[in-house]
């Protein structure tokens, strides 16, 4: 199955351990990513706060340089996937958006039509590759491993490809057929801080701290996510956190990818896992990387 | 409570009202019933001035300096929560972006550190076609946390570390066709 693929920003940096664990698992899957030659960044929540018809415009470019592919254009980032849907939504809902898109799309070239499918990795992986063909994959025991299923926002609104907006249950089934357990964890699809973690931190914090004693309380050891921004707030600031609220937690934050490749009997350091700030040790390690 | 002097019905922005309907999606907020759901949904809302249940109530009252000098707007994290639990289906995420292009386009950004984070990332775009989250960060901080960066640090090593920190920035091939959009874009005006 070949897909046109948008990483985005974080994944090429901050988030490279998702991109990492990406491409040792994305072939073993049978799935084809040729990277969208010369993407630009989908403007994330921050354009959309100063001009919108500009990000709507930067956007497009994207949806332009995918439609002669006639692919599905795949994005491992909540957000990019989030910003890059609204964008086919409200060019085919607001004629006068579309006509003004189109408009400063030609001075570069480039037209759009509104055929290129949005889709978010996680659902290729669930929808197209399927929880059946994975467990048949399987390798390593992951027996005794504690997961948290953490969807977080955007992959669940505004619109959504999951098997439900509020509470999905597809990331705990694949979880379950990789042979861990799926902890309750009621606050999945709750709110990270996301990008306030750089500005109004301790409002930020105070979130991410919500979430992680929601999994510190249901025994999880590891939570899993599909998001960079949510990796970020929860593993990079997990101890700004502890020292801010007095907490102790310590509970790494690992991508569904990289879960997926320890599953598979992938070695630790090809799957980026040795690059999660909140080190994954003991049980847990000797588990995924046993 | 939400204190004004209203010496008489004059010292309220009827316009205001127009104003927002004029924006896109703006007009949805005829249809709100008040029902509160998007405030008891908002994960920040025990932060902000007035949750926005309350903004909706205060545009339609008139009320244009609270709603845009509130920190309400730069408190929503874009979780959508409210907007797909509205029973209305009014975008309420898409009004407070509406609200804070308003605040911004009228430089009521005086101590709204996240106004300066979403200025400082469009110039990265219109530069590079990408964000880089490096640069991003160092220029926020001597922006807006100049005498705070220390606390940056630790997050800063964090990501060094586990080398996640990438010192250069992508830059697409064809940055002149962005600029080519932001150009038409300024011409045709903003929607």
């Amino acid at each position: 199955m070949k897909y046109t693929y948008y990483p985005g920003c974080s994944v090429k940096a901050t988030a490279n351990l998702y991109q990492d664990s990406i491409d040792a698992v994305a072939p073993l899957l049978g799935l084809e990513l040729e990277e969208l030659e010369d993407w630009n960044c989908c403007g994330a929540t921050a354009y959309m706060s100063v001009k919108e018809l500009m990000s709507f415009a930067i956007s497009s470019r994207n949806l332009a340089l995918a439609e002669p592919l006639h692919r599905d254009l795949v994005t491992p980032c909540s957000a990019c996937y989030t910003v890059l849907k609204k964008t086919n939504t409200y060019l085919a809902a607001y004629p006068e958006l579309r006509q003004k898109v189109g408009k400063a799309l030609e001075v570069a070239g480039l037209s759009y039509s509104g055929n290129v499918k949005v889709r978010h990795l996680f659902n290729v992986v669930i929808d197209d590759v399927g929880i059946e063909k994975i467990s048949s994959m399987v390798q390593r025991n992951l027996e005794g491993l504690r997961v948290a299923c953490y969807y977080g926002c955007q992959i669940a609104r505004p619109e959504t490809d999951l098997d439900h907006p509020d509470n999905p249950k597809s990331m705990e089934a694949l979880v379950i057929a990789l042979g861990a357990t799926a902890s309750y964890f009621p606050m999945k699809t709750h709110c990270c801080g996301a990008s306030l973690m750089g500005t109004e931190e301790e409002l930020a914090l105070r979130l991410c701290k919500n979430l992680l004693l929601n999994a510190e309380r249901n025994n999880a050891d590891v939570i899993v996510t599909v998001c960079p921004l949510c990796q970020m707030n929860l593993d990079v600031y997990q101890g700004k956190v502890n020292k801010l609220f007095g907490t102790n937690f310590h509970i790494p934050v690992i991508y569904f990818t990289q879960l997926i490749g320890a599953a598979m009997g992938l070695p630790f350091k090809k799957l980026g896992l040795h690059k999660v700030a909140m080190k994954i040790k003991g049980e847990p390690k000797r588990i995924l990387n046993g | 409570m939400i204190e004004k002097d209203i010496v008489c019905e004059a010292g309220l922005e009827h316009n205001f009202l127009e104003e927002i309907y004029s924006l896109p999606g703006g007009a949805e907020i005829k249809k709100c019933i008040q029902c509160g759901t998007c405030t008891g949904s908002c994960p920040t809302s025990y932060v902000m001035d007035y949750g926005p249940r309350k903004i909706f109530s205060l545009i339609r009252a008139g009320f244009r300096d609270e709603v845009l000098n509130s920190n309400t707007i730069w408190f929503c994290s874009s979780c959508y929560t409210c907007t797909v639990r509205c029973p209305k289906e009014i975008k309420i995420t898409d009004v407070m972006y509406a609200l804070k292009r308003l605040a911004i386009k009228e430089g009521r950004t005086k101590g709204r550190k996240t106004a300066v984070l979403s200025q400082t990332f469009v110039s990265m775009v219109n530069k590079y076609g990408r964000n880089h989250e490096t640069e991003l960060m160092v220029r926020y901080i001597l922006k807006a946390e100049f005498f705070n960066a220390l606390k940056f640090v630790t997050q800063g090593w964090n990501l060094l570390s586990n080398g996640r920190l990438p010192f250069k920035p992508h830059r697409i091939k064809h940055i002149n066709e962005i600029r080519k959009i932001l150009k038409k874009v300024d011409e045709l005006g903003e929607i």
